[in-house]
């Protein structure tokens, strides 16, 4: 479960597909979404687009690089879909947390784990509140 | 009032298999080995840097329970052991290499960032540690916006 997990922090902006996490972790298709709930809490789909929300974080508050250009890095296919995950997770327009972000002075893998938004809604704000 | 730190430690689940990857394939020596009869007395450092143990710890009894040992092992294994050791290199990308074809498991590929170029691994039992080449010049940290 590790393994896939990590395969998904590394790989979040790739087309990842469930068959070829399971296969990763050498189970079937139905017994991974399983057991990953169990041992992490969510769905794997859940986790992965978390992780993407959580990229796309960082390219806003660290790189100058385009709404637009972001989506598409971080593995979203359109920009609707990119813009509501966003801001139904972090409660923020990908234009406002840009506004409001500055970089943090803490290794990447750090920032990674840490400013992961929740499932629920409850992320920090960008302000750290 | 303090001096140094001198130890920290990482659980591991098997101390002859915890020395196959962190002497075997990381290249770190064993500084101490001891039976002590309760416990493998068992830590390990970076060769040249004498001052800085690491101790390879099983979380067992008589340590602590069987009940709590499980759980260690279970929240170690999924990562949740957090970041467990993080080790200089002059060489990120060379070091990775090397490790690589030694066939250890990175989590992370050597990547740039304003600190230097960093990667991430895991040991057999899931702890995770990062390799980092540390930037030569000094870091501007931005100010935060008011």
């Amino acid at each position: 479960m590790l393994r896939a997990r990590d395969a998904m922090d590394r790989a979040y902006a790739e087309p990842l597909d469930i068959p070829d996490l399971a296969r990763l972790a050498c189970v079937s298709e139905a017994h991974f979404i399983r057991t990953f709930r169990a041992t992490f809490g969510e769905t794997p789909h859940r986790y992965l687009q978390r992780r993407r929300v959580e990229r796309a974080m960082f390219l806003l508050r660290e790189t100058d690089r385009s709404v637009t250009d972001i989506c598409l890095d971080v593995g979203f296919a359109s920009l609707g879909t990119f813009s509501r995950t966003f801001h139904g997770i972090v409660h923020e327009t990908p234009i406002e947390y840009r506004l409001n972000a500055s970089p943090l002075p803490v290794p990447t893998c750090f920032s990674m784990t840490w400013t992961r938004p929740s499932s629920f809604g409850e992320a920090r704000t960008s302000n750290g509140t | 009032m303090f001096n140094a730190i001198n130890i920290s430690h990482i659980f591991v689940f098997d101390q002859e298999e915890a020395l196959d990857f962190y002497v075997g394939k990381l290249g770190l020596e064993v500084s101490n080995d001891m039976n002590l009869g309760f416990m493998r007395w068992l830590t390990v450092r970076v060769p040249g840097d004498p001052n800085r143990d690491v101790l390879l710890e099983v979380p067992a009894p008589p340590g602590m329970d069987e009940k709590t040992a499980a759980q260690v092992r279970e929240t170690v294994s999924k990562g949740g052991s957090g970041f467990a050791l993080g080790l200089t290199t002059s060489d990120c990308r060379k070091t990775y290499e090397t490790l690589k074809a030694r066939g250890v498991e990175f989590s992370e590929e050597p990547t740039e960032h304003p600190y230097g170029i960093d990667c991430g691994l895991r040991d057999p039992f899931g702890n995770h540690l990062r390799i980092v080449q540390l930037a030569t010049a000094p870091q501007q940290v931005p100010a935060r916006k008011s």
